[in-house]
């Protein structure tokens, strides 16, 4: 199965790469669909397998790193750099440099944010992810103030960096953010076995002998670094939406067609399955909205109208346990 | 007298009661007892139509429930159903004011207020009348739900499983309270009972019901008999008399 | 009147005067009896814009409490549970199919569609498992989202994007001037009327065994309840936009206080949803003078950071 993905995948690219491609300035445009492309497998990738992570260790196959307020949290930490760099003096701060204080930030913030938060749920799960889902409110409301309530110059780098959608990437910070994606994805990889362990549940998981703690903890910042490379792709999401937008639902969407693809729940074959459905929604889905229906601004909305009512079916059919 | 005619109840392809056939007499305190999934709920929650009545009829002192406004009906009769838990954050006082409500819609008068003082006294609740429900503890919480009922003032009341939560004392006192009001006043009190010897020692009539049918009905002294009550429950009872009354022995097996 | 109630009426004198005095005119409002540049300034824009963040505030934290009944669950508000997409929905058929419609028709179609939505949020939720009461509110957020994914489609399609960013963004007041506003004393009306049904909410919040037990007609308890969440919700989405977080916390935190016997304590929720509507108003225009945030990104963090703490803190005692 991950083989015939592999190749729809391909396929999928070669379409992005080369239809209707004209005689003039081949060369350009190639360039310009390479970069969005790896913009998009990296963020596929990412939201793939940062999402079957997180629902294993949160032991529960209905949520995303994304709706309990992940990606927020990164879109908050970036503002708020911009507006202390910006009142330290610092006009200038260049993309990449931020990108990694950023990442620093919200691997921090994550863990002792999100460590107790997922430790405690274990009994309560509703509590939990309303917990998640208000707290990306919180984030993106802040994220908003902060926007509005700081000085012009930074105000502008800001808008920017919320408006960096997949159209424009910064091409800087592209190899870092790539990187990024592979080694968490490979780490995942060389978890994998621990992470089957971890799937069955807390209390058999210490019973076989598993450091929970130490993997819940690792497999959290695997989550956090992901989604900010992901994050950084897409730009952050807009303050209005309640659940997070269709971020929230992608992740869900990959893990949830992962499962299905390959009948599995060992993550050897879980955490590819899911990077490689992820990315090939990602691209089949910019294919056919931007190119054949030329809607490219309503993909994200119909993703979260597919994946709000797949999280309802999941909900009624009462698989939050 | 409440009536029920030919009751058959279904929730999905699942029968719960079958052709039912009751005649319940005021003045008299009548428990339902049976096995679990007997139907005795059901059938509680049909008569104060809780559950819409599928097929049958019933009649409270003649009056055809369905046919009856709600409004009405909650004079006459008074329904409690199984802890579901209130949510509402309600002074205990407040909660029983309710059960005034089919009345006064709101607007208390002194024989009002006088029902729920009496009710809250009833049940102990005196001291508790100003706190709040939800830092009760369950049996508390139970009574308050029970003296809202009784607040009612309607000549019959339903209870379903009233004892739940309600330690030795007060649930003794529930029905002798409960079988005192039917009693003097020529009241009903219809009340689901789990356990066999609370219907020994205070129940007038006794309907029994076994797999949604009626298995026995009668006065309390020929239903609880060893051979009723061994073959209701599949279970080999004994029944010696204790103080006047049947008590119902489980504890070996003879 | 209770301690509280009078507490929180005191605080809105101060506020409204306060409101009255915000603003980027700079006028003396104590020379408006003789002063007619100043009269105007009152009653075309001062004024318009208290009273419109005074009756959305009280009518929304008054529709809370009622979406709450009819739920029979603490954590949702009417910005949870599909109204005020539903209401948007129903405004958008109308400005793409009959713009030039009078807006009573508007406000009507709007209604029912907030009503239909809000009908098919219950709907729903009967189906999930009854004692997961925080499933209630996941699902009402991802039934707004779903919601609020086609409204957006279709706007798109239309090129009304950004009106739904007015409608659905997160109230807007700086906008409400005489004339713009007046809308919203339908939905002040519409929710006082619920007072006089304080007590059939109050015993359909109790659930449906102890209503129907008391004789209360529950469906039609239910019909009136969402009936002026919906009139409620379209009329102030129609305005200023909705307002987030509102209708949810305002009723929370005066249920701590004064319990859920809505006849006592609907006139503090009124009163406590216009005060902090008032303040956080307040707060959004002095916060980057002259320039003005929009309200409902202060109620966003203000909102969100309460419900954290209604979340986690431990059920009421005493």
């Amino acid at each position: 199965m991950l083989w015939v993905l592999a190749g729809l995948l391909a396929v999928a690219c070669t379409v992005w790469m080369f239809q209707g491609l004209g005689d003039t300035r081949r060369g350009f445009l190639l360039g310009l669909r390479g970069t969005r492309l790896a913009g998009l497998l990296i963020l596929g990738t990412a939201t793939g397998v940062a999402t079957v992570l997180f629902q294993t260790i949160a032991a529960n196959r209905i949520l995303t790193p994304s709706m309990m307020g992940f990606d927020s949290l990164f879109g908050l930490v970036q503002v708020a750099l911009v507006a202390a760099v910006g009142a330290g003096g610092l006009s200038t701060l260049d993309g990449v440099a931020r990108f990694w204080l950023a990442l620093g930030a919200m691997l921090v913030l994550a863990l002792l944010l999100f460590a107790p938060l997922l430790g405690r749920g274990g009994r309560d799960v509703p509590r939990m992810i309303l917990t998640g889902l208000i707290l990306g409110v919180l984030f993106r409301s802040l994220a908003g103030f902060m926007t509005r309530v700081m000085d012009p110059n930074a105000f502008a780098v800001v808008q920017g960096l919320s408006a960096a959608s997949l159209t424009r990437i910064d091409p800087a910070v592209l190899p870092w953010a790539g990187a990024i994606t592979a080694s968490s994805g490979i780490a995942a990889l060389v978890l994998a076995p621990q992470l089957d362990v971890l799937a069955l549940g807390r209390s058999s998981a210490v019973s076989l002998g598993l450091r929970v703690r130490a993997m819940t903890l690792g497999g959290l910042a695997l989550v956090a670094l992901m989604t900010a490379a992901g994050t950084a792709m897409a730009g952050s999401v807009a303050a209005g939406s309640p659940i997070g937008g269709s971020a929230a639902f992608f992740g869900l969407i990959a893990a949830g067609l992962a499962r299905g693809l390959t009948g599995s729940v060992r993550h050897a074959a879980l955490v590819p399955g899911a990077a490689l459905s992820a990315a090939l929604v990602m691209v089949i889905g910019q294919v056919v909205f931007e190119r054949v229906l030329g809607l490219a601004g309503t993909l994200s909305v119909v993703i979260e109208f597919v994946g709000g009512l797949f999280f309802l079916y999941l909900l009624l059919k009462g698989r939050l346990r | 007298m409440i009536e029920v005619q030919g009751v058959t109840h279904a929730i999905g392809p699942a029968a719960i009661l079958r052709d039912i056939d009751l005649a319940l007499p005021r003045g008299a305190l009548t428990a339902l007892i049976g096995p679990n999934g007997a139907g005795k709920s059901t059938l509680l929650r049909l008569i104060g139509r809780l559950e819409p009545l599928q097929r049958g009829r019933i009649c409270v002192d003649g009056q055809d429930i369905t046919r009856t406004p709600t409004a009405d009906l909650a004079r006459r009769l008074a329904i409690l159903g199984q802890n579901t838990g209130i949510a509402s954050r309600l002074r205990v006082r407040e909660l029983v004011s309710f059960g005034r409500w089919p009345h006064c819609h709101g607007r208390p008068t002194p024989r009002d207020r006088s029902a729920v003082a009496a009710a809250l006294q009833m049940f102990d609740l005196e001291p508790l009348a100003d706190r709040f429900l939800d830092e009760l503890s369950g049996g508390q919480a139970q009574r308050a739900r029970v003296a809202m009922t009784v607040a009612q003032e309607t000549d019959w009341l339903l209870l379903d499983e009233p004892l739940n939560n309600l330690d030795l004392a007060h649930a003794r006192s529930l029905l002798a309270q409960v079988a005192a009001m039917a009693g003097q006043g020529g009241r009903g009190a219809v009340i689901v009972l789990h356990d066999i010897n609370h219907a020994a020692a205070w129940a007038d009539h006794v309907v029994a019901l076994k797999h949604g049918r009626v298995h026995a009905q009668g006065p309390a002294d020929a239903v609880l008999t060893e051979r009723v009550l061994s073959e209701l429950y599949e279970t080999k009872l004994s029944v010696v008399q204790h103080a006047g009354r049947p008590l119902v022995l489980h504890h070996h097996a003879a | 009147m209770s301690l509280p109630l009078t507490l929180v009426s005191v605080a809105l004198v101060p506020l409204t005067l306060a409101s009255l005095a915000t603003g980027a005119a700079d006028v003396d409002l104590m020379s408006a009896a003789h002063d007619p540049q100043a009269a105007l300034v009152l009653m075309q824009s001062r004024l318009p814009r208290t009273l419109a963040v005074v009756l959305t505030g009280a009518a929304l934290a008054l529709a809370g409490v009622l979406v709450q009944s009819l739920v029979r669950n603490r954590f949702v508000g009417p910005d949870t549970t599909g109204t005020a997409e539903g209401a948007a929905l129903g405004l958008l058929a109308m400005t793409i199919y009959a713009p030039a419609a009078p807006v009573w028709v508007k406000m009507l179609v709007a209604s029912l569609a907030a009503l239909g939505t809000t009908a098919l949020f219950l709907t729903i939720i009967r189906r999930l498992p009854a004692r997961e009461i925080m499933l209630v509110p996941i699902t009402g957020l991802v039934v707004s989202g779903v919601l609020g994914a086609v409204v957006s489609f279709l706007a798109w399609q239309a090129d009304l994007i950004q009106q739904i960013g007015i409608w659905l963004g997160s109230g807007e007041f700086s906008g409400v001037l005489a004339g713009r506003y007046e809308l919203l004393w339908l939905a002040g009306a519409a929710a006082g009327l619920a007072w006089f049904s304080a007590d059939r909410f109050a015993i359909l919040a109790l659930g449906d065994g102890v209503a129907t037990g008391l004789g209360l007609d529950t469906a039609a308890v239910m019909r009136l309840g969402l009936l002026v969440v919906a009139v409620v919700t379209a009329t102030v989405v129609a305005t200023v936009g909705m307002v987030p977080f509102l209708g949810l916390v305002v009723p929370n935190i005066v249920a701590r206080i004064m319990g859920d016997n809505l006849r006592a304590s609907l006139p503090l929720v009124a009163a406590a949803g216009a005060a902090l509507l008032l303040a956080c108003d307040l707060a959004a225009r002095l916060l980057v003078r002259p320039y003005e945030l929009p309200v409902g990104m202060i109620l966003g963090v203000v909102g969100s950071l309460l419900f954290l703490t209604l979340l986690h803190l431990r059920p009421a005692r005493g």
